[in-house]
This record gives structure tokens, sequence and C-alpha cells, in this order.
């Protein structure tokens, strides 16, 4: 059976659902006084002091090894914590990047030494981390990657630019894929991936400003920037497969579900306070009927990765689909709103529908473009 | 153990399915040829038993177990009721009634003015041997052979309606039995299985049909189609997944309306598509495509559409006292 029949309903097992209370408890107290135009921002939002407090709580690296300052959970119990932290908006922009997906690639990757020094601060909510693999000329298509680090005596001499680095300008470190031999014709053979401390001489970071006014992503230049032997992790050559299933971690997960939801309860909240109509009960049923099933799948995508399996197609076709119920709730919570007549509609609401509406192209570009993703849905589901 | 008992009746049935219901017969059926000895070859394999506990010289199997069966009906398009049969059964036994020989569907229906039961579209009407229905939480099982029997859209499909005498002579038992939700569950899980029928010929079909030198699942624009497609198949296989949880006589209702929602979604895009990227062979009546695709649509429209069910689902949440919505969601999926 191919991939479409290999998602199973999966139970969260008991001890991570446990997890679900005291985060839930935390929150209330840490987060839910945020106007939701401010908690929509979840993901994208950057708040250092709230990380440290996470993990304070022992909340981050909860997939980590204790040795290294983790929790030693496993992936359900991660996806129970990030379900609620989603769900309520609560700012986790800071430690995103290195929690969802730095962590354990270098846990992975990593020679014991990396692992002894990166780990332990990530898990502290300390050390921030950035994904550098966009460039000018290297979008969708990304293994034309230019950036490139050339082996000296003392290390590598990296020098190119990176592209939409999600909140490099508040990183301490970019896990950069880039050519260290052949050229651009080479394809997927000889990239690698690269630990960039972006407070070396000659890096150059300049956030972008979106066009809801946020500057959360950034372009980075890298002039001649001197870097250690050991900042390679990984096999030298080996960094587009080593991108490839850190994707999969990338693309499942409840982020990919959730983007609009403080939009979804805040519009639910004004429906309850008397101004419910039938077309609007219809609408909020449409989505959690997509929303349900989504659900499901992406844990059983979980259950798939806590395997130690690498479902890659599973984890587009999820992705995708989840994207789509991201950008339709903005659009037909505007379409309720914008058709009443005679109501007034509170301003925090509107506020929060703007800047969903404002953001959601870039649901179905981060991660992976929906074309990339339909592209290689359909090679996973046989096509020759 | 259980999951090995769930497994064997899995791949017996679609061996059965396979020897017993390929597509001719499925188009002799449609076209009125007999369907009995197709129903005693079932009957005599235990398949229509599956939910009875084993004291009853059933299976014993939970729903979620019969979801791979209902499922393979789908994919096969059986032209018998065997999913509502199971689930009927199963609420027989729980009344303490002893199932009748012959299938049983479900049907929606309701009194007529003279003290009878009209039913304007039971599922396999025409194939059935009794309709099991529910007025006012008072279920009725009602022999389809006295019935007065009108065609309905569907060609498997029958509109049926006892007189007050029949009526009065069936054997009756206090059972709030929701007809709708059962047969949604049903249906849901059907749907499923003929998506992924249809996902897989439409896959196959683009790998073999060569036009402009190469095959069509070569252009961009057929594979986004195609994986699209197989988008709605995952989504709504778990949603009918999440329908076939818990006690079949007492299903949780806003898990059946995620099911038949957003399987009745998923059918109508897909037969869309699967019908786009055939072209014209896909919608002739020779081609086995059109076996499944109406029955998508037909499935769709039973026992209440997408719409219908969103409503279910919208009440629900609304009712929810504030609090994050996706608890609504997160409670339906929660399995154990």
């Amino acid at each position: 059976m191919n991939a479409l029949g290999s998602l199973a309903p999966t139970a969260i097992p008991p001890d991570d659902e446990a997890l679900r209370a005291p985060v839930r408890a935390f929150l209330a107290e840490a987060v839910a006084a945020l106007p939701p135009q401010v908690r929509a921002r979840s993901w994208s939002g950057y708040d250092p002091a709230f990380s440290r407090e996470l993990g304070r709580r022992g909340w981050l690296g909860l997939t980590l090894p204790p040795q290294y300052g983790g929790a030693g959970r496993s992936p359900f119990a991660r996806y129970v914590l990030v379900e609620e932290l989603l769900n309520a908006g609560a700012p986790v922009g800071s430690h995103w990047i290195a929690d969802r997906q730095s962590g354990p690639l270098i846990l992975k990757y990593g020679t014991d030494e990396q692992k002894r020094h990166y780990l332990p601060p990530i898990c502290r909510g300390e050390s921030y981390f950035c994904i550098g693999m966009s460039e000018p000329n290297s979008g969708s298509d990304l293994a034309s990657v230019r950036t490139r680090a050339v082996r000296t005596d003392r290390g590598w001499t990296l020098s190119g630019q990176k592209i939409w680095t999600t909140y490099a300008h508040g990183c301490h470190y970019m896990i950069a894929l880039v050519r260290t031999s052949g050229d651009a014709q080479d394809r997927h053979q000889g990239l690698s991936q690269v630990i960039v401390d972006l407070s070396l001489p000659g890096v150059t970071v300049r956030p972008i400003r979106d066009q809801s006014g946020d500057s959360h992503f950034c372009e980075v230049f890298f002039d001649d920037v001197a870097l250690e032997p050991e900042a390679l992790i990984g096999e030298e050559g080996r960094g587009w497969e080593q991108v490839t299933a850190e994707l999969a971690f990338e693309r499942s997960g409840p982020e990919r579900l959730y983007s609009s939801i403080v939009l979804f309860d805040t519009w639910l909240a004004f429906l309850r306070s008397g101004v419910e109509t039938p077309s609007a009960v219809r609408l909020a049923g449409k989505i959690v009927a997509a929303l349900a099933p989504l659900r499901a799948l992406s844990v059983a995508v979980t259950g798939k990765l806590a395997r130690g399996e690498s479902p890659i197609v599973e984890a587009a076709l999820v992705k995708d689909l989840g994207t789509s119920l991201e950008q339709f709730i903005p659009a037909a919570i505007a379409d309720d709103l914008a058709s009443r007549e005679g109501q007034s509609v509170p301003m925090e609401l509107l506020l929060t529908l703007d800047y969903l509406t404002q953001v959601a192209p870039s649901f179905s570009l981060r991660g992976g473009t929906r074309d990339i993703l339909r592209g290689m849905i359909a090679r996973g589901l046989g096509l020759r | 153990m259980e999951t090995a008992m769930d497994d064997l009746f899995t791949d017996a049935l679609r061996r059965w399915l396979t020897d017993q219901c390929p597509p001719d017969r499925v188009r002799a059926i449609e076209a009125g040829e007999s369907h009995a000895s197709l129903w005693e070859s079932l009957e005599d394999s235990g398949f229509a038993d599956a939910l009875l506990p084993e004291e009853r010289g059933g299976a014993g199997l939970s729903l979620q177990q019969v979801f791979p069966l209902l499922e393979l009906c789908g994919a096969h398009a059986l032209p018998l009721p065997l999913g509502e049969t199971l689930l009927a059964r199963a609420a027989l036994a729980v009344a303490r009634i002893e199932p009748p020989r012959g299938s049983v569907t479900l049907g929606e229906a309701v009194a007529t003015a003279d003290g009878g039961v009209r039913c304007d579209r039971a599922s396999g009407g025409r194939v059935a041997d009794w309709v099991l229905t529910c007025i006012d939480d008072s279920a009725l099982l009602l022999p389809v052979r006295e019935a007065q029997v009108r065609g309905a859209v569907f060609p498997l499909d029958a509109a049926l309606t006892w007189s007050a005498a029949t009526t009065c002579g069936a054997a009756r038992f206090d059972a709030a039995l929701d007809i709708r939700a059962l047969l949604a569950c049903v249906h849901a899980a059907q749907i499923a299985g003929a998506l992924m029928n249809v996902c897989n010929r439409t896959l196959q079909y683009a790998n073999d049909r060569v036009q402009f030198g190469r095959p069509i699942g070569k252009f961009q624009a057929i594979q986004h189609q195609l994986a699209v497609m197989a988008e709605h198949v995952i989504a709504a296989r778990m949603a009918a997944q999440i329908g076939c949880r818990g006690d079949p006589t007492q299903l949780d209702r806003s898990r059946v309306a995620v099911a038949k929602a957003r399987a009745s979604e998923a059918a109508l895009e897909v037969a869309a598509a699967a019908h786009a990227i055939h072209g014209a062979i896909g919608f002739t009546a020779e081609f086995d495509l059109q076996l499944y695709t109406r029955r998508l649509h037909a499935w769709r429209q039973a026992a209440g559409a997408e719409s219908y069910w969103h409503d279910v689902l919208g009440a629900e949440l609304l009712r929810q006292p504030d609090g994050p919505a996706f608890d609504l969601p997160r409670r339906l999926t929660e399995f154990h």
C-alpha cells in the first residue's frame, strides 16, 4: 500500500497527554491576557524571556536526551506541548527553530563535542537557531545554492548570501546548507551543512519588513567568514540527505494546522456574544470537519517519526492540507464578518483578521511551497 | 488476538470480493439480475455477523475493527447492503431480537397518515430483505417483500411504503436508533474505500495514457491534480475512521459528523478530478470508473451531505463554553 493508506489513527500515550494540563495552566497565566492580534503571531512572536521560562520549566528540548539537558521524552510529549503553545498563541518564535529541528539535527548528526556544546543552551531557552536554506537565486530550487564553504588549513571560509531567514537578527546560530565541492550543476552532490555563529566577523544580517509591517525574516551576507573545522555538522557532501530528513520534522507538526487558530477562537467568542447566524454555524462546523482529520493525520505522522521512520510524502500531504485550511480560515471569516450589516465587530477581532489576511500567503511558502510539495507527493505516489 | 481476527476478516473479505464481485457482477446486479446467490455466499462466509458477540455466533469485532470491511465494500462497489446489515444486526442484538435471515438495510422513514411507514430512499433497498428504521424512539424491522416498491435515483436504492397492516405486524422495540448517523457512518467508510480505488485507478491511468509523446502523469498540471486528490483521500479516510469508533449502537454524533462531512467533500472533489484526468473514456458505461464515481455521488447525497453535518458540528462547537476551539477536534480524535 502506498502512502495513502499508511496513516492509521494513533493514540497519544497517557503519560504524554498528561503534560497538557500543567502547560495549559501555565499558559493561562502567562499568555491569555495578551490581545489576540499579538497572540495570532504565535511562532512568529519573538520573546526570549518567555523562551527562558519554558526552558526553566524543562519544556524545551523535550525529546533530547537528559545528558544534554533535554527531557528524554517522546515526540508525542512535544506534540502535546506545542499544540497547547500554538493554540494559546504563545510567543515561541525565538526558540522555535532550535527546539523543533536544529536540536534534533545536531543530536542525529553531531559529534559528541557538538552535542555537548550546542544542546544544553538550546534546552535552557538561551540559544536560538535559524535555517539557512533559501538564497536570492535558490528558492524552490534549493539544490542550486551557491553559498560556498571552502576548506582552509584553519577550517572553512564561508562566502555567499542567504535570504528569507526567519529571525536571523535574533538568533545566535544558523545551520546553513552550503556548497563544499563542485558547482551548481552538480545539484544534490557536494552540499554540506555548517553551523555558523552569527556573531562572527564578516556576517551581516539585514531584517526585511513584510507586508504586515513585521520584520521577522532577514537577508544574511557572508563575507569570507572564517569558520572552525568543527562548524561542519554531519558528513561533508551529505547535506542534501540531511536537509531532506529535517524537512519531515518541519512539515507535519501542529504549526501546519493552527496558524489561524487564534483568529478562529476570537471569531467564535464574537459569535457567542449573541451574533451567531446559521451560515456562521455552518462555517464553524466546516472548519472543525477539516481540522479533526488533519489533527489525527498529524498525530499519525508524529507516530511514524517516533518509530524512527521518515514519512516524507505523508508529511508533505499533511502540510499542504494543513496550510490550505490555515489560509481558508481568514478568508472565510472575512466573508462572514464583512457580509453582516448593522453590527459592530470588535476592533481586536478585525486587527487579528487583518494580520492573518496579510501573512496567510506565507503559510504555503515557508517550509516548501505548495507546488514543490505537490510535485513531491505525485512522485511519492508512483507517477513515473 | 483481536487484531489478528480483524486482519483475518479483512483479508477474507478482500478475497471474496475479488472472486465473487468483479465489475461485471456489479453491473449485472445494477441492471436487475438476481443478487440472491451473491448474498447467500456472503452470508455463508459469516461477514455479516462480524459485530455480533461471539456467544451469538458473531466474531465480536469492534466498530473500528469493522472499518476495513466497510471500506472494502466501497472499494469493490459491492451491490449489497453488507455494511448496513452489520450495524443493523448489532442494534438488533442489543435489543435481544434474533436477526432475521437475509440482509437488513437502514432507512430513514416517516409515519404515513394512514398508519403505515414510508421510506423515500432505502439505501440498497432494491437488494435488501429487510429495512430497520426508527420513528419516535420506536425501532421497526420491516420486510421489503411486503413493501410497495418504487424506484429511486440510484439503481440499487428504492422508495418503499408499508401499509398500516404490515407495520402493525412488524417487529418493534423501544430504542432511540439514530438511523441517519448509522447510515452516515457506513457511507463515510464506503466513500473512503471508493476514493482509494478511484485515486489508484487514476494514478494508473496517468502513468499509462500517452499524449504529446509521454505519459500524461509527466505533466505538472496532472501531477498537482493527483496530489490534491491524494490529500482528499487521506483526509477522508482518516475522517471515516474517526466515525467508526465506540459502541456501534450509540454512535458519537460529532464523530460521525466529521466522518460524513469530510468524506462527502472529498467524494465530490475526487470524482471530478478523476473524470477530468480520464477524459471522455472515463464516463462511458463500459469503463469501470463510473461504478465508483456514481457511488461517490450517491453516498455523498445519502444520510446528510456535508452541509448537514457541518451544521451539526458547528452547533456542537458553539455550545462549548469559551475555551480553545481545538478542544472539540482534539476530543474527537482521541483514540484509545
